[in-house]
C-alpha cells in the first residue's frame, strides 16, 4: 500500500497529498483533503446511493462504489497488493461478535486478489466481483455473529487464525447465522482456518441485520477470489508481501514504484497498470465500514451475553464484562472491576514474554468507587488496638490469598512468602480444607475489598485526625461580579451546605466550612456562631499569604447558619460595585492551605476563579498562549506549567491533606495548564466553563457544584500497590504527587478519580501461583476516620502468548495507552507520541499475527478478538483534541482535557474517546431502555432523525433537516426546522411522550456521568454540526486525523512491516 | 530675697519659665564656674486664663536669620514706625495695618505684661483631630471588657468632629473599616513581618492612584478624605458603629498553650498605625493611642520570645548584655517613633500588666512624640480608666488639654547660645548663629518639634554664656531670650505663643552675691536632675551619680561659706540651702538608681520626669510627706524616718504614688473600730482626713498615681519606708525603744552621713 508507506513516512494521513493526486486513493487521501471529503465521497460512491445501498446490504454498497476502483482501493488498503488491499479493507468490518475468541483475522482477502491479477480485474471490471466477495463476506460473518448470541463466530475470520484459540464461537453458530451462501463461502474457501470466525466482516451491525444481502450480491467468482486470495496467501505468503510492496509505491510515490517485480506476486503485474489508471481510481479504496470492527457490535454483543449474570469475582484470572454492560458483581474474594481494572488478566510469565507482546500490563484502579445501590460497600473491619494483621515482611494486608499453616498458628504471604506469626487475638483453627473456620465472619478472608480502621500509626504525628474542612474560594473580581457568578455561587452555596458528605450513619456532617473572597486581596470571614454578624479581614499581604484567624473561620453549618446565610447575602452586595479586574491565584490556595494547617485538618478547597492570575503576588503569570506552537518541538510547553511555583505548592497541598478543587469560569485564556497544577497533584478535580453565562451554563455549573460537594471523598490519602514477588508496580497516571516510587500521595480522593497503575516484570511468575494484587489506600474519611480500604485481585500467569491476548480488555488497554500519551506530550513533540502509540499498539497485533494467528496470509489483518476494537479506539485516540487539535481548540481545552482524562476510569475514557451516539427517534417511548447506539459515522445518521450524541463532557442533539414536524414540535416546541434555536442548553419541558422520553434519556445519561454535561442543539448544516462532527470519530476529521477505514488500512501497513 | 522669690514666682506665673540663675554671669568662664548651666524649665503652654488670645499674625524682624517676633523689649520708633528688633538690632518697618500705632495706641505685644502673647493665626486646611486606638487583644477577658468600656466611653469624650480609628492586634494585626455597613470589614496583617509605609498604604488600598494634577483642579483635597475615611472617620458619623464594633471585639482567638505567651504584635500593628497616617494625614494632629496588656513576643520589636520560662529582660540582663532582643526591638520602636515624630503625630502608650510590657524599648514612642506612657497593673483600675478619661480632660474654656506638632524655636540675645533641651521633642535641626557647639540634651538646633504637648508639658532648655570676659557687658544690660512656640491648638486653630524674658548680666567677680541671691535652687535641681537622667539613659548608672556627686561638690565649694579642711564651719545660703537634699534625694529616686525597678518602671519614671513642671519634678525627687494627728492640723514634715510614728496618719506623695501610713496605734484602733463609735467622731475625721486630701490629689493629677492605703507593718508600707531619709537603721542602734521613729532596714547612708560627707569633701582643699 503506496498509503502504507506514506503514513509511515510522514504523518501518515496528512501527507499523503501527493498520494492522491497520483491515485487519488480516497481511503487516505479522504483524511487529508479536509473540506472536501464530502464531494469526493459523492463522486466515489455514486455515491450516495452507495452508502444508502450499504445499508441493507453491504455487498450491495460495495459493489456500487467499488465498481472497479473502489474496490482496488479497498484491497489495497489491506492487503499487501496495492489493489489487493481493497479487499482487506473489507475484512476490516468489524468483528463484532467474537467476545471470546482468540483472534479476529481481519484477513484481508487482499493477498488473494492480487494474486490472480486482481488488479487487473478490479480496475475495470472485475473488481467488483472482488468487492463483492468481500462484502459477502462480510455479511455472512456479520450475520453470523448476529445471530450466534455471544461468543460466536470469533472465529468466522477469514483467516481466523487458529482454532484453537477460537474458545466460545464454534462454527456452527456461524453458519448457522451467516446467511448461507455467504458463508459457506467463506468457511470453504479458507480451508486452513475454517474454525475462525474471520474477525474483519462481523463487524457492523448494519452488515448482520443485512444478513441476507449476500445472496443478492453476485459475484460469486469474488468470493472465489478471495478465498484464493486468502489461501494464497496461505501458500505464499511471502508473495503476497512482495505484492504489498509494489502496490505501495503507487500509492506514496508513484515515480519510484519500488520493487515490485522482484517477487513474483501477482500484483507485481498489475501494479504497473494500476499506475496507468491512476485518476480513475480515485474512488477505488473504499472498505465498506460496515465491514470492520464495530465497537458498537462488541459493546451490544457483550451486553447481551454477560448483562444478566451476576460477575462472580472467586476465579482467578476472571476477565469482566465491558465498562458498558451492566452487570451485577459478587465479590467472593477478588476486588469488583469497578474499583480494579486489567489490561489483561493473564500476564505473561516472564518479562520476555511481555516485551515480546508489547502488551501493557496495567491495572486501572478507582479504589472509592461509588457501588450501584444493589451491591454492598466493604465492610469496615477492626482489628483492635493493634492494627491490621500485615505480613511481616512485605506488610501485605491480611486478605483471602494468605496461606495459614500450623494449624493456623502462622500464615505465609501470598505475595512475597513470608511467613508470620498470628497474633493471638487473631487466632482461629483450620478445617479440614486447611481455610480457617472463621473464613466466611472475615471480610478479610473472604472478601476481595473490604476497609481496616486504621490505629492511631497510621495518622499524621501519631494523632487521629481532625474531621476535614471545605473552605469555598470565590473570585469576586469585575468579571466575577458582573457576570452573576458571584451571587449565583452564593445563592448555591446557602442550599448546598446541608448536603455536605457525611459518613453513613451520622446526622450531621462533621466537616466544618470556611469562606474565602478574593481578587488582588483576599477576605477571610469570620462566620463564629456568636456572632451577630459576619467579619470580613482582608489579607492584602498576598507576598507572604497567611490566615488571619482561626476560631470562627472553619465552622459547622448547622451552628453558625444564620451568620453564614448573612454572609452568603452579603457577599454579592459588597462587591457589586468592584471595578478591580486583576486577580491573584497562589495566595488563594496558600491562604487554604495555611488554613487547613492552622485547624490541622485536611480538607478541599472549592476554588471559583476567572481569569489570568495577573496581579503582582506569588504565582503570578502570564499570557503565554500561542498557538503557532502546535505542530512544533515546542508545542510541550504548552502542557507544562510556565513556573514551578505551583508544583511547590502542591507539595505542601498534599503534605496537609489539602485537595483543590478548580472551577473556572474564563473569557480567555488563563493557563489551565499551569494553575490546574495544584489541583491535579493533589487529586482535586478541575471544572471549566469558557465564557461563563448564566442563562446558558448556570444548570451545568450547579450540577456540577452539587456533585463535586457531595460525592464521597477521602482525604490525605496514600496508596500502595502490592504485587506478588514477579512483578511490580513501576508506574503511574492519574491525580496525585509522589514523593517516592511506591506510594502514591492524594491530598483528596474522591469516587470518581481513578489512577493507573503498570506494572513490569523483574522476576518470574509462576502459572500456578498466579499473580496477585493489592491495593491499600490509607485515608481519613468524611468523618475524620483513618481507614484503610483494601483492594485485592488475583490474576492468571500463563506461558504462552495466546492466553494473553485472549484476556486482555482493550478499553482498559486504551485508558491506559491514553494517559500514557497524555502524559507523554509533556516530554515529547506530539508527533512522537501519536507515532510511538501507533508503533506500539502495531507491535501489539504484530506479535499476535506472528504468534498466534494461524498461519495465513500475510495480507490479511488478524486481530485478536480481545482487541478488534484497538484500531479503532486508538485512533480515536489519535484524533483526540491533545493529539490532534481541532481548529476550535483553546490550548487552555487541550491541558484540561489533558487532566481530565489522566483520572479517567474505563467507563470514561470509553465513552470519551468513542462517544455514545443514539438514534432517539428510534426509541420506544414506552420503555426505559437506550435505544441502540450507532457507530460515530455521518454516514449513519438520517435526515429524517434525531440523534443524541455524548461523550462524558457533552451531549448533543443533532436534527436532521429532514425531520418530521410533528418530531420537532413535540421535542423543541417550535413548529419547524428552521426555528430551532441553537442557542437552547436544554429542551423544554413539554407534555408529550416523545419529549418526556427524550429528556428522560438525556436525563440518564447525566446521571451515569461524574460531570453534569453540555447540551449542545445542532441542526443539520447549521454551523454548529463542525463542532458535532468532530465526534463522529469514525469519519475523517477536519483537521486531518484517519477516518476508521484509513486507520485501519494504516495499522495494517504498519502490521505488515513488523512482520516482514 | 523675698524679693526673689516673688520675682520667680510671678515670672513662672506670667511666662512659665524658670531659670536656674535668675541673674546671669556675664563671661563664659565665670558662668562655667557656676556649676549649675544657665538653663531654663519651659512650660510652653501654661495655662493662661488671664491671656486672650489675638487674631492676628505676629510682627517678624525681617533679618531672614533672625525672624525674631516684636515683643515688649523691643525699641519701637513711633514716630518712623520703625522698631529696632533687641536681638539682632535689626530695625524693621511696621506693617500697614500697624499705621496707627503710637504711645498710647500700642498693640499688646508691645505691652510689658504681654511678655507672653499668643496669636491665632489662618494657615493652612484645618483638618480634624485624629485619634487612632491601637488595642491589644492578647488580654484576659476582664482586662479586655474594661479596655473596650474605656474605649467606649472615650468615644463620647472626643470632639465631635475628630476622627477616629481602630486597629487591633494580637497575632495578627487588624486595621478596621468603620465605613461599612452590615459585615465588619478589617485588613489583617501579619504580625511578624515589618511593612514599609508604602507597602501598608498599597495593601490598605490608600495610596492615590496617580492622578495627573492638570489645570491644578482641586481634586486631590476632595480625594483624600475620601480615600483615608474607610479607617478614619468622624466620630459623630460612626460612634454606634464603633461602639459596637469595640462591643464585639473578642480576645484573640488563637490558642496560647501551656508554657507560652500570647503572641502579641505589637511592634507590627504601631508601625501600622504610623504607616496609616503617615500616607494620609502627615503633619496634622493625630494621637495614636496604644493600649497593650503585656510585652511585644513577635515580629519586629519584640522584647521577649513567647516562653514563659525565659523571663523578660532585667535590669540584670541588661548590664550583663543578656538582653537578646532589647537593641534590635528599641532600634525598631525608634525608627517609628522618629518617623511618627518626622509627621507631627504622636504615640501614646497606655501599658497595663503586672509583669513588663516593653516599656524600655517603647519609651522613645512616647518620649520622641509627646505621647503619654501610663503603666498600670491591669485595665480594671481605676488606674487606668481614670487616667485615660483624663486623656480628654478639658482646660478652663473648654478646650481639650491637648496640643499637637508644635515646634518651639528659641532666639537668644548675641551673649547667649543655646545648647540644647531636655523634655518629649525632637530636633528640627535648625542650625544657626545662636546654636551652640556644646550639646546639652538634645543640641545643636534652635528649633524643636513637639508632636502632642499639653498645658503642663515643660522642657528643659540649656544655654551658654558666649560673652567673652574680656569684652564685659555693659551695666544694666540684659540678656534676652525668645521662645516662639506654633502649634494646633485643640480646636484645630493654628496658634502661635511668644514668650520673651530679659535678665540683667552680672559680673561673677564683683557681684557674685547677686548671682548667688538669684539661684533658683528648685529650678537649677530640676535642670540637673534632668541632666542626669538624660545621661542615665546612655550611661551607666554610677557615672551618672558620680558625676551628679561632682558638681554638687564644686557647687557647694563655689557657694559654700567655709574654713578649708574644716566641715564644721561649712555654711550654705539660703538660695542655696535644700539643693543639697534635693540631690540627696535625687540619688536614691528611682529615676537613677535601678536597683528594685524593672527596665520598664524605670523608663516610666524618667519618661514623666522629663516632661513634668517643676512643682510635679520635685515632688518626684523629694516626695512630700504629710502628718495628720490628733496634735494638730495636718502638716508637713520631714522625709524621714523619725517622722514614721505610732500615733501619726503620714500621707505621703511621691507623683506616682500616693501612700497612706496609718501608724501602729492608730491602726489598733482602727481595727477596734473606734471610728465607728460616736464618741470617737473625731478619730474618724482624722483617718477621713487624708483620704481627703489623696483624693485631691488624684483627681487632678495626670498620670493618676498609684493609691496605697497601709499602716504600719503592712508589706505596702515599702513604698513609705523606700523613701524616707533612713536617719534611723537597724545599723544605728541606739535608736531602738525611743519614741522617735522607725527604723529602717536598709544600707543606704542617711541624708546626715551625706552631708557630712559632703561637707567634709566640699571643705577638702585637697580637691
Amino acid at each position: 500500500m503506496s498509503v502504507n508507506q506514506q503514513t509511515h513516512t510522514g504523518p501518515p494521513y496528512g501527507q499523503p497529498q501527493p498520494g492522491y493526486q497520483g491515485y487519488q486513493q480516497p481511503a487516505y487521501g479522504g483524511q487529508p483533503l479536509p473540506g472536501v471529503p464530502h464531494s469526493q465521497y459523492g463522486v466515489y460512491n455514486g455515491p450516495m446511493p452507495g452508502y444508502q445501498q450499504p445499508v441493507p446490504p453491504q455487498g450491495s454498497v460495495r459493489a456500487p462504489s467499488t465498481s472497479g476502483t473502489s474496490l482496488s482501493s479497498g484491497h489495497l488498503g489491506y492487503s499487501p497488493f496495492g489493489q489487493g488491499d481493497v479487499q482487506n479493507g473489507i475484512p476490516a468490518s468489524t468483528a463484532p461478535m467474537q467476545r471470546p475468541p482468540a483472534s479476529q483475522p481481519f484477513l484481508p482477502g487482499s493477498a488473494p486478489v492480487p494474486v490472480s491479477q486482481t488488479s487487473m480485474l478490479q480496475q475495470y471490471g472485475p473488481p467488483p466481483a472482488s468487492v463483492q466477495q468481500l462484502s459477502n463476506h462480510m455479511a455472512g460473518m456479520t450475520i453470523g455473529s448476529t445471530s450466534t448470541s455471544a461468543p460466536p463466530p470469533a472465529g468466522l475470520g477469514y483467516g481466523a487464525p487458529r482454532p484453537p484459540t477460537m474458545p466460545g464461537p464454534p462454527l456452527p453458530v456461524q453458519t448457522a447465522a451467516g446467511p448461507p451462501t455467504s458463508q459457506p463461502n467463506h468457511v470453504s474457501s479458507p480451508p486452513p482456518p475454517p474454525s475462525t470466525l474471520s474477525g474483519p466482516y462481523p463487524g457492523p451491525p448494519m452488515s448482520g441485520l443485512r444478513g441476507p444481502p449476500p445472496p443478492t450480491h453476485p459475484p460469486q467468482p469474488g468470493y472465489q477470489m478471495q478465498q484464493n486470495g486468502s489461501f494464497e496467501q496461505v501458500r505464499g505468503p511471502q508473495t503476497n508481501y512482495g505484492g504489498a510492496y509494489p502496490g505501495t509505491p503507487n500509492y506514496g510515490s508513484q515515480p519510484g514504484p519500488p520493487p515490485p517485480p522482484k517477487r513474483l506476486d501477482p500484483d507485481s503485474i498489475p501494479s504497473p497498470q494500476l499506475n496507468e489508471l491512476p485518476p480513475q481510481q480515485k474512488p477505488r479504496h473504499r472498505i465498506d465500514p460496515d465491514a470492520i470492527p464495530s465497537p458498537i457490535q462488541v459493546i451490544e454483543d457483550d451486553r447481551s451475553n454477560r448483562g444478566s449474570e451476576p460477575f462472580v469475582t472467586g476465579v482467578r484470572g476472571q476477565v469482566p464484562p465491558l465498562v458498558t454492560t451492566n452487570f451485577l458483581v459478587k465479590d467472593q474474594g477478588n476486588a469488583s472491576p469497578r474499583y480494579i481494572r486489567c489490561t489483561s488478566y493473564n500476564i505473561p510469565c516472564t518479562s520476555d514474554m511481555a516485551k515480546q507482546s508489547q502488551v501493557p500490563l496495567a491495572a486501572v484502579i478507582k479504589p472509592l468507587a461509588t457501588l450501584p445501590p444493589d451491591e454492598t460497600l466493604p465492610y469496615l473491619v477492626d482489628h483492635g488496638e493493634s492494627g491490621p494483621v500485615r505480613c511481616n515482611r512485605c506488610k501485605a494486608y491480611m486478605c483471602p490469598f494468605m496461606q495459614f499453616i500450623e494449624g493456623g498458628r502462622r500464615f505465609q504471604c501470598c505475595f512475597c512468602s513470608c511467613v508470620t506469626e498470628v497474633p493471638p487475638h487473631y487466632f482461629q483453627h483450620l478445617d479440614h480444607t486447611g481455610k480457617r473456620v472463621d473464613f466466611y465472619d472475615r471480610p478479610e478472608l473472604s472478601l476481595g475489598s473490604y476497609e481496616f480502621l486504621a490505629t492511631v500509626d497510621y495518622c499524621k504525628n501519631n494523632k487521629f485526625p481532625s474531621p476535614p474542612a471545605f473552605i469555598f474560594m470565590i473570585d469576586v473580581s469585575y468579571n466575577a461580579v458582573k457576570s452573576g457568578l458571584v451571587r449565583l455561587i452564593c445563592e448555591e452555596l446557602k442550599s448546598l451546605l446541608d448536603y455536605l458528605p457525611r459518613e453513613g450513619n451520622m446526622e450531621e456532617s462533621a466537616i466544618r466550612v470556611g469562606f474565602v473572597t478574593y481578587n488582588k486581596v483576599l477576605h477571610f470571614y469570620n462566620v463564629k456562631s456568636s456572632l451577630a454578624q459576619p467579619q470580613m479581614m482582608v489579607v492584602s499581604d498576598v507576598a507572604d499569604m497567611f490566615v488571619p484567624l482561626l476560631d470562627g473561620f472553619l465552622v459547622n453549618v448547622n451552628e453558625s447558619r444564620t451568620v453564614i446565610i448573612s454572609l452568603l447575602d452579603q457577599i454579592p452586595e459588597m462587591f457589586a460595585d468592584t471595578r478591580e479586574t486583576e486577580t491573584v491565584f497562589g495566595p488563594v490556595i496558600q491562604a487554604g492551605l495555611e488554613a487547613l494547617k492552622a485547624a490541622e485538618c485536611a480538607g478541599k478547597l472549592f476554588i471559583f476563579h476567572t481569569s489570568l492570575p495577573i496581579a503582582e503576588a506569588p504565582g503570578k503569570l502570564k499570557n503565554r498562549d500561542d498557538k503557532k506552537l502546535i505542530n512544533t518541538d515546542k508545542e510541550k510547553t504548552l502542557f507544562q506549567p510556565q513556573t514551578s511555583f505551583y508544583n511547590n505548592l502542591a507539595k505542601d497541598c498534599v503534605a496537609q491533606g489539602c485537595c483543590v478543587d478548580l472551577f473556572l469560569f474564563p473569557n480567555q485564556y488563563l493557563d489551565v495548564a499551569t494553575l490546574g497544577i495544584v489541583t491535579y497533584q493533589t487529586g482535586g478535580s478541575i471544572y471549566k466553563y469558557a465564557y461563563f453565562q448564566l442563562e446558558t451554563d448556570q444548570d451545568r455549573f450547579l450540577n456540577d457544584l452539587r456533585r463535586d460537594v457531595q460525592k464521597e471523598v477521602g482525604f490525605d490519602a496514600v496508596m500502595r500497590v502490592r504485587t506478588s514477588t514477579g512483578i511490580r508496580a513501576t508506574d503511574f497516571f492519574g491525580a496525585f504527587f509522589m514523593s517516592n516510587t511506591t506510594d502514591v500521595e492524594m491530598a483528596g480522593l474522591d469516587c470518581d478519580k481513578t489512577i493507573t497503575v503498570e506494572f513490569k516484570h523483574d522476576d518470574k511468575l509462576s502459572e500456578d501461583s498466579g499473580a496477585l494484587l493489592q491495593c491499600a489506600l490509607l485515608y481519613t474519611s468524611c468523618a475524620g476516620q483513618r481507614r484503610l480500604r483494601i483492594h485485592n485481585l488475583s490474576l492468571n500467569c500463563c506461558t504462552q502468548l495466546a492466553d494473553l491476548y485472549r484476556n486482555c480488555e482493550t478499553d482498559t488497554l486504551i485508558n491506559y495507552l491514553a494517559k500514557y500519551a497524555y502524559r507523554g506530550v509533556l516530554n515529547s513533540p506530539v508527533k512522537t507520541v501519536r507515532d510511538a502509540l501507533i508503533n506500539q499498539c502495531a507491535q501489539i497485533l504484530a506479535c499476535y499475527r506472528k504468534n498466534c494467528a494461524s498461519p495465513s496470509s500475510a495480507g490479511q489483518l488478524i486481530l485478536p478478538e480481545c482487541m478488534k476494537l484497538l484500531p479503532v479506539y486508538l485512533n480515536c485516540v489519535l484524533k483526540s483534541d491533545v493529539l490532534q487539535p481541532g481548529l476550535e481548540v483553546t490550548t487552555d481545552d487541550r491541558a484540561y482535557i489533558r487532566q481530565l482524562v489522566t483520572s479517567m476510569d474505563v467507563a470514561e475514557t470509553n465513552v470519551f474517546f468513542y462517544p455514545r451516539l443514539l438514534p432517539v427517534t428510534k426509541a420506544d417511548v414506552d420503555s426505559d431502555s437506550l435505544p441502540a447506539a450507532i457507530r460515530n459515522s455521518e454516514e449513519r445518521l438520517s435526515k429524517g432523525d434525531i440523534y443524541l450524541l455524548e461523550n462524558g463532557l457533552n451531549i448533543f442533539v443533532w436534527v436532521g433537516v429532514n425531520v418530521q414536524q410533528g418530531l420537532i414540535q413535540n421535542l423543541f416546541g417550535v413548529s419547524s426546522f428552521s426555528q430551532i434555536s441553537s442557542t437552547l442548553n436544554t429542551l423544554p419541558v413539554l407534555e408529550n411522550p416523545f419529549s418526556k422520553k427524550v429528556r428522560s434519556i438525556i436525563d440518564m445519561l447525566q446521571v451515569q456521568r461524574s460531570r453534569y454535561m453540555k447540551l449542545i442543539i445542532v441542526k443539520q448544516e447549521d454551523k454548529l454540526e463542525m463542532l458535532f462532527k468532530q465526534f463522529l470519530v469514525e469519519d475523517k476529521s477536519l483537521t486531518g486525523g484517519a477516518s476508521y477505514v484509513d486507520f485501519l488500512c494504516h495499522m495494517h501497513k504498519e502490521i505488515r512491516q513488523l512482520l516482514s | 530675697m523675698a524679693t526673689y522669690l516673688e520675682f520667680i514666682q510671678q515670672n513662672e506665673e506670667r511666662d512659665g519659665v524658670r531659670f536656674s540663675w535668675n541673674v546671669w554671669p556675664s563671661s563664659r568662664l565665670e558662668a562655667t564656674r557656676m556649676v549649675v548651666p544657665l538653663a531654663c524649665l519651659l512650660t510652653p503652654l501654661k495655662e493662661r486664663p488671664d491671656l486672650p488670645p489675638v487674631q492676628y499674625e505676629p510682627v517678624l524682624c525681617s533679618r531672614p536669620t533672625c525672624k525674631a517676633v516684636l515683643n515688649p523689649l523691643c525699641q519701637v520708633d513711633y514716630r518712623a514706625k520703625l522698631w529696632a528688633c533687641n536681638f539682632c538690632f535689626q530695625r524693621n518697618q511696621f506693617p500697614p495695618a500697624y499705621a496707627g500705632i503710637s504711645e498710647v495706641n500700642q498693640p499688646a505685644e508691645l505691652m510689658p505684661q504681654f511678655s507672653t502673647i499668643e496669636y491665632i493665626v489662618q494657615r493652612g486646611p484645618q483638618t480634624p483631630l485624629i485619634f487612632l486606638y491601637v488595642v491589644d487583644t492578647c488580654l484576659e477577658e476582664e482586662d479586655l471588657q474594661a479596655l473596650k468600656e474605656s474605649l467606649q466611653m472615650s468615644l463620647s469624650l472626643l470632639p465631635a468632629d475628630a476622627l477616629v480609628g481602630l486597629i487591633t492586634f494580637g497575632r495578627m494585626v487588624q486595621v478596621h473599616e468603620l465605613s461599612c455597613e452590615g459585615i465588619s470589614k478589617s485588613y489583617v496583617f501579619r504580625g511578624t513581618k515589618d511593612l514599609t509605609a508604602k507597602q501598608i498604604q498599597d495593601m490598605l488600598g490608600l495610596s492615590r492612584p496617580a492622578v495627573p494634577v492638570q489645570q491644578g483642579r482641586p481634586l486631590q483635597t476632595q480625594e483624600q478624605p475620601a480615600i483615608s475615611s474607610r479607617f478614619l472617620q468622624p466620630v459623630h458619623k460612626i460612634d454606634m458603629n464603633l461602639t459596637d464594633l469595640l462591643g464585639e471585639l473578642q480576645r484573640d482567638p488563637w490558642p496560647v498553650t501551656q508554657g507560652k505567651r500570647p503572641l502579641r504584635s505589637t511592634g507590627v500593628a504601631l508601625s501600622i498605625a504610623v504607616g496609616l497616617l503617615e500616607g494620609t494625614f502627615p503633619n496634622t494632629g493625630a494621637r495614636i493611642m496604644l493600649f497593650t496588656g503585656g510585652p511585644p513576643t513577635q515580629g519586629p520589636g519584640m522584647v521577649v520570645g513567647d516562653e514563659l520560662k525565659t523571663p523578660i529582660r532585667s535590669w540584670h540582663d541588661i548590664e550583663k548584655d543578656n538582653a537578646r532582643f532589647m537593641k534590635k526591638a528599641t532600634k525598631h520602636y525608634e525608627t517609628l517613633a522618629n518617623r511618627t515624630a518626622a509627621n507631627g503625630h504622636c504615640i501614646d502608650i497606655y501599658a497595663c500588666a503586672l509583669d513588663q510590657t516593653g516599656l524600655l524599648e517603647m519609651k522613645c514612642c512616647a518620649n520622641l512624640t509627646g505621647g503619654h506612657m501610663v503603666m498600670g497593673d491591669s485595665f480594671n483600675t481605676s488606674l487606668f480608666k481614670q487616667t485615660f478619661q483624663r486623656v480628654f480632660n478639658k482646660g478652663f474654656n473648654g478646650d481639650f488639654r491637648m496640643a499637637f506638632g508644635a515646634s518651639l524655636e528659641v532666639k537668644t540675645s548675641r551673649e547667649l547660645k543655646i545648647a540644647g533641651a531636655i523634655g518629649p521633642c525632637v530636633s528640627l535641626n535648625a542650625k544657626g548663629p545662636c546654636v551652640s557647639e556644646n550639646e546639652l540634651g538634645i543640641g545643636g538646633t534652635s528649633q524643636w518639634k513637639i508632636c502632642s504637648l499639653d498645658p503642663s508639658t515643660t522642657l528643659a532648655i540649656y544655654f551658654e554664656v558666649v560673652n567673652q570676659h574680656n569684652a564685659p557687658i555693659p551695666q544694666g544690660g540684659r540678656g534676652a531670650v525668645q521662645f516662639v512656640t506654633q502649634y494646633q491648638h485643640s480646636s484645630t486653630q493654628k496658634r502661635i505663643r511668644v514668650t520673651t524674658i530679659a535678665r540683667n548680666w552680672a559680673d561673677a567677680q564683683s557681684q557674685l552675691q547677686h548671682i548667688e541671691a538669684a539661684f533658683d535652687q528648685e529650678a537649677a535641681a530640676v535642670l540637673m536632675a534632668r541632666l542626669g537622667v538624660y545621661r542615665a539613659e546612655s550611661e551607666e548608672g554610677p557615672d551618672v551619680l558620680r558625676w551628679l556627686d561632682r558638681q554638687l561638690i564644686r557647687l557647694c565649694q563655689k557657694f559654700g561659706q567655709y574654713n578649708k579642711d574644716d566641715p564644721n564651719s561649712f555654711r550654705l545660703s539660703e538660695s542655696f540651702s535644700l539643693y543639697p537634699q534635693f540631690m540627696f534625694h535625687l540619688r536614691r529616686s528611682p529615676f537613677l538608681q535601678v536597683f528594685n525597678n524593672s527596665p520598664d518602671e524605670s523608663s516610666y519614671y524618667r519618661h514623666h520626669f522629663a516632661r513634668q513642671d517643676l512643682t510635679q519634678s520635685l515632688i518626684m525627687i523629694q516626695p512630700i510627706l504629710y502628718a495628720y494627728s490628733f496634735h494638730g492640723p495636718p502638716e508637713p514634715v520631714l522625709l524621714d524616718s523619725s517622722s514614721i510614728l505610732p500615733d501619726r496618719i503620714l500621707l505621703m506623695d511621691t507623683f506616682f504614688q500616693i501612700v497612706i501610713y496609718l501608724g501602729e496605734t492608730i491602726a489598733q484602733w482602727q481595727k477596734a473600730g473606734y471610728q465607728d463609735m460616736p464618741e470617737y467622731e473625731n478619730f474618724k475625721h482624722l483617718l477621713q482626713a487624708p483620704l481627703d486630701d489623696a483624693q485631691e490629689i488624684l483627681q487632678t493629677r495626670f498620670p493618676m498615681p498609684r493609691y496605697i492605703h497601709t499602716e504600719h507593718g503592712g508589706s505596702q508600707a515599702r513604698f513609705l519606708l523606700s523613701k524616707v531619709n533612713p536617719s534611723q537603721t537597724h545599723n544605728n542602734l541606739y535608736a531602738w525603744g525611743q519614741e522617735s521613729g522607725a527604723p529602717i532596714l536598709t544600707d543606704d547612708v542617711s541624708l546626715q552621713v551625706f552631708m557630712d560627707h559632703l561637707k567634709k569633701l566640699a571643705v577638702s582643699s585637697a580637691s
